[in-house]
């Protein structure tokens, strides 16, 4: 006799299963029914452990009841008191059907987070589903391969623990994640955002990192020759005497200069250590491979950037969203909440003044003309920096010729000091002109940033070129010492015997050995001496023009005219926008100078430790929030895309020199190639088999070469023009819903005549 | 679900461990958290599940809220009794729906209630002028928020009914790109 009906899922179910079961069966007198009843209510009102014990308790309880019952000689029941079913009594439709419920539960017990119910309600019907599944799932495992099927179940559920415990352990390890909490709770979102910004390019720089220590630093600090065995690897005599003072290290010569910091330190020979680690070409890898990375990991970050805010380019909903998403929910701290309020109430009244406003036609001549006056004082701004530094680099390179033990410490780091300067100094001139302009503050602030951008871009550059001034003077100068060495060499054999071939080799220390100028050493010194100087300059402004004012402002307010904190100088904002590009733009001279310097990635992680803590503590001391709450969301992917820019862009240069220039001949892991990216022919012909070689040649083949890119351009284009008419079909289908909700409304109102009959979508 | 689990295993445990073993984990925070606004109101012990409520008051002051003009409105939502006096577990709810992880329909249907001043299932108008009136702390002229609330309706009503439904706040709020990370309490 089985059960003729009963609902899946239903908790009832086994009640059903149960009575159909006993109708015919009395023993004993009374049912203990109601000691069930108290049975199950107790344990739905306990915990899942209390529940756990219990049921192993019951399961005892079973186990004893069948026994006495074997021993009493009863009949066979397909159900016990407790109501387990034994599944190998049911038909496989009931089979199915209680798979199906179990499945059901555990949809449920998958959806209960979302699910907007109180959490009593949720916790109970939790614990009725787990306990459904625990007793089912594992009876339905029984009859055929039911070991295999319980093992499988018991690891399914040992696999999401441990990722569950995995996951929590990844979210407990995240750094610095109280900090900008705190930050978060008095600043708001945007400045918050700045920190988390921060945190990201720390992981990246994390990244780069392990990649030129691991693999550049210290194979050739461990393996290669050590410091004085050969003349690249020693410091030349004239320079020993000055070569371990601090002013020499500081800026990056002596012994800084000749030791893996530098491209120059690194030897060409192609095979290093027992286990013939090569040199030249895992240099040339990381090189490629921190570029690679790195412009994947920016692409990522943006992709999912872009899902995330979704079909984003909404203003349907300006004053909506203004009103219920305003408010910033982690606000904790009354001097926010007060800026908070404020700036809401401004955005509501900007928003206000915007759409009741009719475009007035009176001044619109004298705008355009301000606005034309504005981008051009901004030209010739940018124009005048550009200038300035040329100008200065040309100067350096002029005292670099006359020797820099004549000139002023000034005089030494002119480049590096007017570039920070021009970047600390030019963006504040960009703010007063653009007051000529009467642009909206989001309008402005963009024009502000695409300024600043274009003026560190242009100071970039510029530096850029006259690098490469050095660099052909400093190869010229290399073509110079190589016929003096020639002459050089000749001296020597001449000097010890009439034949110059059979000569004994006359062992020369190499700090005596003439040096060609490396050029590459003197590339990867500048950015270094670039960088420092940036953060120098960069923590300087921040403590005087920060914790310095704040300090001022405190303690002078009382004894002096006006109310200081209140006007005139008042505490500092934290400028989110300035900080970031800084940001970026630091980032891109790392990329500029990596192949340069291998030492570049190591400084700069360290940079960017210090300046966590350093910001973090100058923000909390010195600042106040910002009366113009900046919005931080739609400024992500910009700020991704500027860094993408910005990749691109530091990348080029360097590429450039690789392709075209030559390696110098006595320093680096290159010299003696023609060109430096030789060592990928070299090492496909010489470590690979033939075959190999001949694959590749065929597949280097402009004939093979030139059809695949027209390939992946077609299918750019392709890709490209689904994504467009997928968007298309999107607006469509919006404006559908729309007309058939408005269809139906009026319909309703047509078949309906009273006005309280009120649609509920 | 983690917080449904390890409320259930901190109501069972009775928490009632020496303060030297404490756990950073999040469910015994918050009820380390729940118990400092009243020490003497909330025992250690929970396993026999004392009915014990919090009065408004001092959720209110609770440092994540007290700056919060919608704090009585958030308390009131997540209270068993409708007045903002919650237990334990109204705690734990309110805090796990304003966290991170979060859903954004949940969010979003929590959000719908705490905006429906009158709790008649509807954003009306009047409820629009209440809620702007926090948010600007009564700086508007009355007809800027006239204009303000009509413009509302304007752009989100889609039925046409003059207030907003949960599907129209739905609708509405699935856009905000600034919606997930403004309404989420940290704690």
């Amino acid at each position: 006799p089985h059960p003729s009906h009963f609902s899946p899922g239903d908790e009832d179910f086994q009640e059903n299963h149960e009575r159909q079961k006993h109708k015919g069966k009395r023993r004993n007198g009374e049912r203990p029914k109601n000691k069930r009843e108290n049975q199950r209510r107790q344990r739905s009102s306990k915990s899942v452990q209390g529940i756990r014990e219990e049921s192993q308790s019951t399961t005892e309880r079973r186990e004893r009841r069948r026994r006495r019952r074997g021993k009493e000689g009863e009949d066979e029941e397909e159900v016990n008191n407790d109501g387990e079913v034994r599944p190998e009594l049911l038909s496989p439709e009931e089979l199915e059907k209680l798979k199906e419920a179990v499945d059901e539960k555990k949809k449920l017990i998958q959806s209960l987070r979302g699910k907007p119910w109180p959490m009593k309600q949720k916790l109970v019907s939790l614990r009725e589903s787990q306990l459904f599944v625990e007793k089912y799932e594992g009876a339905l495992g029984k009859g055929k391969g039911r070991k295999l099927y319980a093992y499988k179940v018991m690891m399914t559920k040992k696999w999401k623990k441990f990722q569950r415990d995995f996951e929590n352990f990844k979210t407990a390890c995240i750094p610095w994640e109280m900090k900008i909490k705190e930050i978060e709770s008095h600043f708001g979102s945007s400045v918050a955002s700045y920190f988390i910004f921060l945190r990201w390019m720390y992981g990246i720089n994390m990244i780069l990192f392990g990649l030129t220590f691991g693999l550049v630093m210290v194979p050739e600090a461990l393996m290669g020759r050590p410091y004085g065995s050969i003349p690249r690897k020693t410091v030349p005599r004239a320079e020993e005497a000055g070569a371990m003072d601090f002013a020499v290290l500081w800026d990056f010569g002596g012994y800084a200069q000749y030791s893996v910091l530098f491209y120059g330190y690194y030897n060409n020979q192609r095979a290093i250590g027992w286990f013939k680690f090569r040199m030249p070409l895992s240099y040339f890898l990381v090189g490629v491979g921190t570029v690679a990375y790195s412009y994947m990991v920016v692409i990522r970050t943006m992709a999912r950037n872009a899902n995330e805010s979704g079909v984003g380019d909404d203003n349907s909903f300006n004053f909506s969203w203004k009103m219920f998403t305003s408010w910033d929910y982690l606000i904790g701290n009354p001097e926010t909440a007060d800026n908070k309020f404020a700036s809401i109430t401004t955005s509501f009244k900007e928003a206000i003044l915007e759409e009741q406003e009719s475009r007035k036609d009176d001044n619109i001549h004298l705008t355009r003309f301000l606005r034309v006056l504005a981008n051009f004082l901004v030209l010739c701004c940018l124009a005048g920096s550009g200038y300035l530094i040329y100008f200065v680099v040309r100067r350096s390179q002029k005292f670099a010729l006359d020797g820099l033990e004549n000139h002023t410490w000034w005089e030494r780091n002119e480049v590096n000091m007017v570039m920070s300067l021009l970047g600390m100094f030019c963006p504040m001139l960009f703010d007063v002109i653009s007051a000529l302009e009467n642009y909206h503050p989001r309008v402005a602030l963009q024009w502000q940033l695409g300024r600043i951008f274009a003026l560190f871009l242009g100071n970039l550059y510029t530096f850029i070129i006259a690098l490469m001034d050095a660099i052909n003077l400093k190869r010229k100068e290399e073509k110079v010492v190589k016929y003096n060495i020639t002459m050089w060499e000749a001296s020597l054999y001449n000097g010890t015997g009439p034949e110059n071939s059979t000569g004994p080799p006359v062992t020369i220390h190499p700090a005596d050995v003439p040096r060609g100028p490396c050029w590459e050493t003197m590339v990867g010194q500048e950015f270094v001496r670039l960088i420092i100087s940036d953060t120098m300059t960069t923590y300087i402004t921040l403590l005087i023009g920060d914790f310095l004012r704040a300090v001022l402002v405190r303690f002078l307010n009382h004894c002096w005219c006006w109310d200081l904190e209140a006007g005139f100088p008042s505490y500092s904002e934290f400028d989110v926008s300035g900080n970031v590009l800084g940001l970026i733009f630091n980032q891109g001279m790392i990329w500029m100078g990596a192949f340069y310097a291998p030492c570049l990635p190591a400084l700069n992680l360290l940079r960017l430790h210090v300046s966590m803590y350093l910001q973090c503590w100058a923000v909390m001391c010195c600042n106040v929030p910002q009366e113009r709450v900046f919005k931080a969301s739609g400024s992500n992917n910009f700020y991704m895309a500027m860094l993408l820019v910005i990749l691109f862009l530091s990348t080029l240069p360097a590429i450039y020199t690789i392709v075209t220039i030559p390696p110098s001949f006595d320093c680096g892991p290159f010299s003696g190639k023609n060109r430096m990216f030789d060592v990928i022919q070299e090492t496909l012909e010489s470590d690979f088999p033939a075959w190999f070689s001949k694959v590749f040649s065929y597949a280097s083949n402009p004939g093979l070469v030139l059809p695949f890119i027209l390939l992946m351009v077609l299918a750019i284009y392709y890709l490209q023009s689904t994504s467009k008419s997928y968007r298309e079909a999107n607006v469509e289908l919006k404006n559908k819903l729309q007309m058939v909700t408005q269809r139906l409304d009026n319909f309703v109102l047509l078949t309906s005549y009273g006005s309280d009959f009120i649609l509920n979508a | 679900m983690d917080l449904c689990f390890r409320s259930l295993k901190a109501q069972t445990w009775g928490i009632n461990k020496p303060s030297s073993q404490r756990s950073s984990s999040t469910h015994i925070r918050l009820f380390y958290r729940y118990r400092d606004l009243a020490p003497q109101l909330v025992p250690l012990d929970y396993t026999n599940h004392p009915d014990v409520k919090l009065p408004y008051e001092l959720i209110g002051s609770m440092p994540e809220l007290k700056d919060n003009p919608f704090r009585q409105r958030i308390a009131e939502v997540f209270s068993e009794d409708g007045e903002g006096n919650m237990t334990l577990d109204n705690f734990l709810d309110m805090f796990s729906v304003l966290s991170e992880m979060a859903p954004r329909d949940l969010k979003a249907y929590y959000a719908f209630k705490i905006y429906d001043f009158n709790n008649d299932d509807f954003i009306c108008k009047s409820d629009l002028e209440k809620t702007l009136n926090k948010l600007t702390r009564n700086e508007l002229t009355e007809d800027e928020v006239k204009m303000v609330c009509e413009k509302v309706i304007d752009e989100a009503d889609l039925d046409n009914d003059g207030r907003l439904s949960l599907e129209d706040f739905q609708h509405m709020i699935n856009r905000a790109p600034d919606f997930l990370s403004t309404f989420h309490i940290r704690i």
